[in-house]
């Protein structure tokens, strides 16, 4: 299905081509395809082996996420697959075209926002159009219409009438949730989460859950998020991909059969218990030397 | 009295005070004028020379601001050449460092014997001793940015220059603003030595002067003027910084100096 979307929960969106959720015809098409890369990090103290044999496939409007212990490359693997670093074996392609340099369109969001405290709330968010193109150019002339999306967005994660703020006034939940809308501003077809919500307190954290869920019900962006918390993985995730130790590589993946949308309360049920019990059993499992 | 206006008058309160013992000590152990003239004394000095002396505070106070403005130029420039690149910021840290080494005052008969005595060796010494500590602030300004921010910006395209002009460069602001505070008052210092060394107007040659001739409350009188330029122009550039980078002051992340 490729319609015209018109706009949901308030988030203009522009029409352009969407994908069904996987299942659909469109999950045969790959987004993220990581064919057996190995990472080496040359140090003064010697080289690390960050990956190896890591081999990973993310089908399109797929809500990934990767777990595993912690230094097994997790972070590398965002990096790796937003090109800003090169695999020292082997390739990765995204959206079929294999990475050589910075993507220049993926979304990113970190543990730690990141926001420019000398940038109102509004203009944090807007940074990217300044930078992506084809809006950098247009930027200036329409203005306008980018800041009315940009506060559509910031509506959306329920921070309505924050705009004119300075990040130091916000919380660090509301940081984040600057964060995350700065990362999808510009409608990413590849949004990358680093742990973006492992700072925050378990009643923040489950409520941006449900942004990002909504989210992505509404935008059907590829996801892949990095995460620590089982549940949260769980929970969001269609597939999560579990890493070995350092070297990292994916030694499970496991299908979420959860129907969507989801509500909180499948945290509670035996099932959705079983796959945070496996996966608990599994980390624990690769993390002994 | 509330906690603010105590603030305010204490600069007031303590300098007063200084003057006091200071007065009160020389009269009490009768100290010899030649050797530590009262504040009295450097106060009548400095209004039977008030001409002479405004006349050499002027050109202190120009020579240094054109010294510390070519300072500001040279060391913004500087700072981002060094903060842009990993590679230049190792291969000319040491020059700058063994550079700043070399002690100010042992330059200035080079500069003399360049330029010959009046305001251009004053001025050249002053942009000599201040533009170091604006290159190291700018440079670390740059060079401090949060790798995840740089990431975030890569990830959407952004050139080396983007990430200059959008983070890098308002980034460093705080940092550049706070170096400036640091670099009047050596720009003071600057000019003052060269005038001492060399020259034929100035609060320094005017220090020099009236030592030789034993006038002594002269040379405390033109101190006194010196610390009040200096204290006038650091004041004006605090006032600056927290105008400009009042984001700094509130937010977590604090400037260098
Ligand atoms: N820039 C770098 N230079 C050298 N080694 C690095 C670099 N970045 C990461 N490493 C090494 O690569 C390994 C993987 O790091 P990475 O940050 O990807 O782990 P991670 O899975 O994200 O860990 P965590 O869960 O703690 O965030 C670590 O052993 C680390 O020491
Ligand atoms: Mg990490």
């Amino acid at each position: 299905m490729s319609v015209a979307m018109r706009p949901v929960g308030g988030l203009p969106v522009e029409p352009r081509a969407r994908h069904d959720a996987p299942g659909g015809l469109d999950s045969m098409a790959t987004t993220v395809d990581i064919g057996d890369i190995s990472l080496n990090y040359r140090g003064a103290s010697g080289n690390v082996l960050a990956l190896q044999n890591t081999t990973m496939r993310i089908g399109r409007g797929e809500f990934a996420a990767v777990v595993g212990p912690s230094g097994c490359g997790k972070s590398s693997l965002m990096r790796l697959v937003t090109g800003l670093v090169r695999p020292t074996t082997g390739d990765i392609s995204v959206f079929g075209e294999k990475v050589r340099g910075p993507l220049k369109i993926a979304g990113m969001a970190f543990q730690n926002p990141n926001l420019l405290p000398w940038r109102k709330v509004i203009d944090n968010v807007l940074l990217p159009l300044e930078i992506v193109r084809p809006h950098r150019r247009r930027f200036r002339a329409e203005k306008d219409k980018y800041r009315a999306q940009g506060e559509a967005l910031l509506k959306t994660v329920g921070l309505e009438g924050f705009s004119g703020r300075f990040p130091w006034e916000l919380s660090g939940g509301m940081q984040q949730r600057v964060s995350l809308c700065r990362a999808l501003i510009h409608q990413p077809a590849l949004l990358m989460l680093d742990e973006p919500f492992a700072a925050l307190d378990a009643f923040t954290r489950e409520e941006l859950w449900c942004v990002l869920r909504d989210l992505w019900q509404e935008l059907r962006f590829t996801v892949i998020l990095v995460t620590h918390d089982l549940r949260e993985a769980a929970f969001l995730a269609d597939t999560i991909h579990v890493m070995s130790a350092r070297p990292g590589r994916v030694v499970m993946t496991k299908t979420v059969p959860f129907p969507r949308p989801r509500e909180l309360d499948i945290c509670f049920e035996p099932a959705f218990t079983d796959i945070v019990q496996e996966l608990r059993a599994k980390i624990a499992e690769v993390r002994k030397p | 009295m509330s906690q603010n206006t105590v603030e305010t008058i204490a600069p007031w309160v303590f300098t007063l005070a200084i003057f006091a013992v200071w007065e009160i000590a020389c009269r009490l152990f009768g100290v010899d004028p030649f050797i530590l003239p009262p504040p009295s004394a450097a106060f009548a000095a400095m209004a039977q020379y008030w001409g002479p002396l405004m006349r050499h505070s002027a050109v202190t106070l120009w020579t240094t601001m054109a010294g510390f403005a070519l300072a500001v130029a040279f060391g913004v420039a500087l700072g981002l050449i060094v903060g842009w690149s990993r590679t230049i910021y190792r291969g000319l840290y040491p020059v700058m460092i063994g550079f700043n080494c070399i002690p100010k005052v042992a330059v200035v008969p080079i500069l003399i014997m360049w330029f010959g005595i009046g305001e251009v060796p004053a001025i050249l010494t002053a942009f000599l001793i201040s533009f170091f500590p604006i290159v190291v602030n700018v440079a670390t300004g740059l060079a401090t940015m949060e790798p995840e921010l740089e990431d975030v910006l890569r990830a959407l395209g952004a050139r080396k220059l983007d990430i200059m002009l959008k983070v890098g460069i308002p980034r460093t602001q705080p940092y550049l603003f706070g170096s400036l505070k640091v670099a009047i008052t050596l720009a003071f210092v600057g000019t003052i030595v060269s005038e001492t060394v060399g020259a034929n107007a100035g609060l320094g040659y005017l220090i020099a002067l009236a030592g030789s001739n034993f006038q002594v409350p002269l040379v405390f009188a033109a101190l006194i003027l010196l610390a009040i330029e200096g204290i006038a122009m650091y004041a004006v550039f605090a006032y600056i910084e927290v105008y400009f980078t009042r984001w700094a002051f509130r937010s977590s992340m604090s400037a260098a100096t």
